[in-house]
């Protein structure tokens, strides 16, 4: 278990962070800008020293006030993808990527320069000085950098943010796959919510300092009460269904989330293989009849758990689709004609899905 | 050989004169570069108590006349000062009026210099390389060498080919701690200085600057060439 208890005063701002997490898959860290998602980070790191608290991972503690204890950064064994790469100037890309492994020579590494340099797709830039890189590679060397020394931890500080659109799709597959296929536990901080859709199987959300929930990634995003998911126009559910079965002729694949089924556009995964799917709270509707005559694809029968008002004569529905929960968006109007009321069961009219594979 | 052709020949004692200063200025950047390169550092990077009072300390020979300099360094060296009895007595080392007296006496001159520059590029790295290298294991010592220093390394360059021209320049303190001995601590600027003082040295002296204009340029140049090449080395 990642157990983080910690409390830290920066001039006027106050970070009081707590929470646990599984080591294991994505623990996403999600928070506005300011609210302290970078200095729980590099207290973590062990860049920063917490005021008073304890940090725990995996049953070594790194960090506790109470007993004196506070093990130095270069002996946390925690690696750090910051920002703006940090990649050192004065060496080549192969001599950034060898840094940490020369550095922690006893440790089996997890994985090997030639698998990091392939997964990441950076072969070709090895005798290369980093300023000759472009955003989207730089960033990609200081993820391997940080693999290759042989971390059981990865940090990730808005890797993304400094990069455009096309280098964030570029680098977000390499993400994904890190955490698929190398099996090291990563802590990823972000503002982005298609980073958090994208990415995060635990999430924690920060906000001013505090954590406002921590938890699994589905059960947080069908929540009605966490502002900061809900206060966005791109509030959604993530839910983790796994490929049920292919229909060829009609091109289309059936994805199973609980005790639900889902059709999307082919998927090229074999069956049994997890996805994950986004599913924005606009892009749902609801009928308190099965409709006919409908080109959604999506029509689910499921049961309205809960509704919230919403600013601008909009209301936010959960809705149990038995185990998982999808998220609506309705205008209060509508909810007032249908005479919807929690515990009634309906049909959602999915218009649209958005997956990416899981492993 | 007409007079003509001898006014660009130098004699063999302005060839001493020209060896020795770059001798003794070789020598003062050598010895001192280590110790500015350690102080710009600290005073670049760290925050002690009495800081400004060590800043202050290292400035003095760049404020002080260079005569008085001179002086409180023959207070302290001089054969009957507290460190001269003391170096005299344990080692049999004399300073004052010695070459190695004209070394110290340029080195403690260029000091200030030096680390004004080193300290610059020193608070001009970046700490978030230094960070970065830290989670990936380099202990204090090995984060210094391996990322501090290089990137500090067009600054030392600099400041040691400033160090260096001043050094072939400084009269003030030599003269007053090391005196004006030829092939001993006579320099450049001491013996053109000599050589204006007698009657028909005009020609030594113009000789001699000749050479301390070629040596100005050269040192000018091989600077920007360092300069250049250490930034295209760091990246």
């Amino acid at each position: 278990m990642l157990r983080i208890d910690i409390a830290k005063q920066l001039g006027a701002f106050g970070l009081e962070a707590k929470f646990e997490a599984e080591e294991h898959g994505a623990i996403l860290v999600f928070g506005a800008s300011g609210a302290g998602k970078s200095c729980l980070l590099a207290a973590i790191a062990g860049l920063i020293k917490p005021d008073r608290g304890r940090i725990e991972i995996a049953g070594d503690i790194l960090f506790d006030a109470g007993r004196a204890i506070d093990v130095p950064a270069e002996a946390r064994r925690i690696g750090c993808v910051f920002q703006d790469a940090r990649l050192f100037p004065h060496m080549s890309v192969r001599t950034n990527l060898e840094y940490g492994s020369r550095r922690r020579k006893e440790h089996k590494p997890a994985a090997s320069f030639d698998g990091v340099v392939a997964l990441l797709g950076i072969g070709n830039l090895l005798e290369r000085r980093p300023r000759t890189l472009s955003g989207g590679e730089r960033q990609r060397v200081a993820i391997g950098r940080a693999l290759l020394s042989n971390p059981r931890l990865l940090l990730l500080d808005e890797p993304l943010a400094s990069l455009d659109d096309p280098r964030k799709a570029e680098i977000l597959p390499f993400l994904e796959r890190l955490r698929d296929e190398l099996g090291i536990p990563m802590l990823y901080v972000t503002h982005s919510m298609d980073e958090v859709a994208r990415m995060a199987d635990h999430l924690v959300l920060l906000d001013h300092g505090k954590v406002a929930a921590a938890g699994p990634a589905g059960a947080l995003s069908g929540r009605l009460d966490l502002p900061l998911l809900i206060d966005r126009p791109d509030v959604g559910a993530i839910l983790l269904g796994s490929v049920a079965a292919h229909d060829d002729a009609r091109s289309v694949t059936c994805v199973t989330v609980g005790a639900a089924e889902f059709l999307l556009s082919h998927i090229d995964l074999p069956a049994g293989h997890a996805v994950r799917l986004r599913v924005l709270a606009r892009d749902v509707a609801v009928a308190t009849r099965r409709p006919e005559g409908l080109s959604v694809q999506n029509v689910l029968p499921c049961r309205l758990n809960a509704i919230a008002d919403r600013p601008n004569g909009r209301c936010l529905l959960q809705l149990d689709l038995g185990g998982a929960a999808l998220l609506a968006l309705l205008t209060a109007d509508s909810v007032h004609r249908l005479q919807l009321q929690p515990g009634q069961e309906v049909f959602a009219l999915v218009k649209s899905v958005a997956s990416s594979a899981l492993v | 050989m007409s007079d003509d052709g001898r006014i660009l020949t130098l004699t063999p004692e302005e060839w001493t004169a020209v060896a020795l200063s770059l001798e003794v200025a070789l020598k003062s950047i050598l010895f001192s570069l280590p110790v500015a390169i350690l102080a710009g550092w600290w005073l670049g990077r760290r925050r002690f108590l009495g800081k400004s009072v060590v800043d202050a300390f290292v400035h003095l020979p760049f404020v002080l006349p260079p005569v008085v300099t001179g002086y409180v360094l023959l207070l302290l060296f001089g054969v009957k000062g507290p460190l001269g009895s003391l170096l005299n007595d344990w080692f049999g080392m004399r300073l004052a009026f010695t070459t190695a007296g004209a070394t110290l006496a340029t080195a403690v001159m260029t000091f200030p210099l030096m680390v004004r520059a080193i300290r610059l590029s020193a608070g001009a790295v970046d700490r978030g390389l230094e960070d970065a290298a830290r989670t990936l294991g380099a202990g204090p010592f090995d984060r210094f060498f391996s990322i501090t220093l290089p990137l500090m390394v067009p600054g030392i360059a600099a400041a040691a080919m400033t160090a260096f021209a001043a050094a072939l320049g400084e009269f003030g303190a030599v003269i007053t701690f090391a005196a004006s001995i030829p092939g001993e601590t006579q320099t450049l600027p001491l013996a053109i200085y000599g050589a204006l003082q007698n009657p028909g040295g005009e020609e030594t002296a113009a000789r001699l600057s000749i050479v301390s204009f070629v040596l100005a340029l050269t040192g000018l140049f091989a600077s920007e060439r360092i300069a250049h090449r250490a930034h295209a080395w760091q990246g």
